[in-house]
């Protein structure tokens, strides 16, 4: 029968460049990812408190697995950063191990709102949006909004945005800020920092906006990006979040962020991690919050 | 400083994490593939029943699969019931589940297909030839039923192992991840990792569902 083979052979031809195709594009994902669906206002205490933390010996934080210098792992497969430097002191201070979960921008709210991790330490600005899921504890680090753009067209100001795209990662600041105050605005929005940075390199978009921490340590590695636009919004506290209602880790948390204050702990992190990155240029003081106070 | 980004791929351990990576890919996807394929069966006979209250549930079912995405399905096993009952499911748990559930809906609808393609003419003549009910199945309809399901079982397997790079958004490491953890930290030294680790995984990727669409083009040869 040759009607047969034919048909086996287009088969299998076309099997294989669904496998090629779906090889390189399986990274492309269904649309918006935060689960809004339960909501409703029913407190389940799943946290732990800090005795528990300590009885189980482990305490469980999720970081960044991607997003140098703040929360990356290495190539030896060990976590590391500026978050990573501080869970490490953390877990000292408890007396446990530590167990590192990996998050990425769109799923945080949720690991900590649903007690998943004992701690979200993942370069987590404090917003009143997320304050209302999750509690916050004291910051150890500040930031403003930074755009980055190709030399060829820098983007100076929010005028020069207009009709023009800009790419966000999904459930950051920047995404937010931009919906609210700049609805003219083009927004492309990626799941992941890998994928938004990759986006700005072929051209995808005009600019790439997000904490200018971030934008100012890319554009000084990658020639041919200027951060035009380098304190955008107010100034954003970064700060560990922990399961609405654990009182008993947030105090514990609170406490050792100011007794840490009182050895200069964050400006000491910020050597170890991200004075290499920003390079002399960068202040530090405009960067670290030490002992929770922001002035 | 700026080298070939080739070099990344064997920097410290990273060509061996792509390959944890990649363990973790199957592992959850040939657990899912394993038992979605005999509940499909069940599933697609069930679906072939006459009964309207099995007609309603397995509809309810199938439309609630087909129509949620993925990664909504992942999100509510994994935070939603948490938050909705309190039970802590693991994120493997959470993933082998969900993909499960899904195998099982498009593994039963395809099932349905294929029996109810076999014309009504092959029932009546294996009546005629004085077989049992039980002896047309298993001689007459399941044999020509498995040569049309293979096809679209090979692509749905192949699916759903590439569908799982989803599982990274409940924190579980897999190949896409690693991938993309290793573009992250070296994107200032090897701006060009980018390339070379997505092709590393696209390799990955082909080397693990190749054998399976070799191993269904045997299967169908020898059934021919």
């Amino acid at each position: 029968m040759k009607y047969t083979t034919l048909i086996t052979k287009l088969a299998a031809l076309s099997l294989s460049a669904v496998l090629a195709v779906g090889g390189l594009a399986s990274c492309s994902s269904s649309d918006n990812g935060t689960d809004s669906g339960s909501s409703d206002k029913k407190s389940n205490a799943s946290y732990r408190t800090v005795d528990e933390i300590k009885e189980s010996g482990k305490v469980v934080i999720g970081v960044f697995s991607d997003k140098a210098p703040f929360g990356y792992v290495d190539e030896n497969g060990k976590y590391q950063g500026y978050d990573v430097y501080f869970a490490e002191r953390i877990g000292k201070d408890l007396g446990v191990d530590i167990e590192y979960v990996s998050t990425d921008p769109a799923s945080r709210v949720e690991y900590a709102a649903t007690g998943k991790v004992d701690i979200v330490l993942a370069n987590f600005t404090v917003t009143d949006e997320r304050a209302e899921k999750v509690d916050f504890a004291l910051p150890y680090m500040k930031v403003k909004l930074g755009v980055v753009s190709p030399d060829s067209a820098v983007v100076k100001s929010i005028d020069d945005l207009k009709d023009k795209t800009l790419i966000v990662v999904k459930g950051t600041t920047a995404e937010t800020y931009f919906e609210k105050n700049e609805p003219d605005v083009k927004l492309q929005k990626y799941d992941e920092y890998a994928d938004a940075y990759n986006a700005l390199l072929q051209g995808r978009g005009d600019a790439f906006s997000t904490d200018n921490t971030e934008v100012l340590a890319w554009a000084i590695v990658n020639p041919g990006y200027t951060v035009g636009i380098d304190a955008l919004g107010n100034a954003d506290t970064i700060a560990p979040a922990v399961q609405k209602g654990n009182a008993s880790l947030l105090n514990w948390l609170n406490d050792e962020i100011k007794a840490l204050g009182e050895e200069n702990f964050f400006h000491a992190d910020y050597d170890a991690t991200l004075a290499s990155v920003y390079g002399s240029a960068a202040n530090p003081d405009n960067l670290v919050v030490e002992g929770g106070v922001v002035d | 400083m700026q080298g070939s980004g080739i070099n990344v791929l064997f920097l410290g351990r990273n060509f061996a994490r792509l390959l944890e990576g990649l363990w973790v890919t199957m592992r959850i996807s040939i657990i899912a593939v394993l038992l979605s394929i005999p509940l499909g069966i069940l599933f697609g006979m069930f679906m072939t029943l006459r009964h309207p209250v099995a007609k309603a549930v397995s509809r309810v079912y199938l439309e609630f699969i087909r129509i949620m995405p993925q990664l909504v399905l992942l999100f509510i096993a994994y935070f939603g019931v948490t938050r909705a009952f309190g039970w802590n499911w693991s994120a493997d748990f959470s993933a082998v589940l969900v993909f499960t559930l899904w195998g099982t809906a498009e593994m039963g609808d395809l099932v349905r297909g294929a029996l109810q393609s076999i014309p009504r003419h092959q029932y009546d003549s294996a009546a005629a030839l004085g077989m049992t009910k039980w002896q047309t199945f298993i001689y007459i309809i399941v044999p020509q039923t498995l040569r049309r399901l293979l096809p679209p079982t090979i692509n749905l397997t192949t699916r759903m192992i590439k569908t799982t790079s989803l599982v990274v958004l409940i924190g579980i490491t897999e190949v896409l991840k690693v991938g993309k953890q290793i573009i992250d930290v070296n994107r200032f030294v090897y701006p060009t990792a980018s390339l070379w680790v997505y092709g590393a995984v696209f390799v990955l990727y082909f080397l693990a569902c190749w054998p399976i669409s070799v191993l269904a083009r045997q299967l169908e040869k020898r059934w021919r």
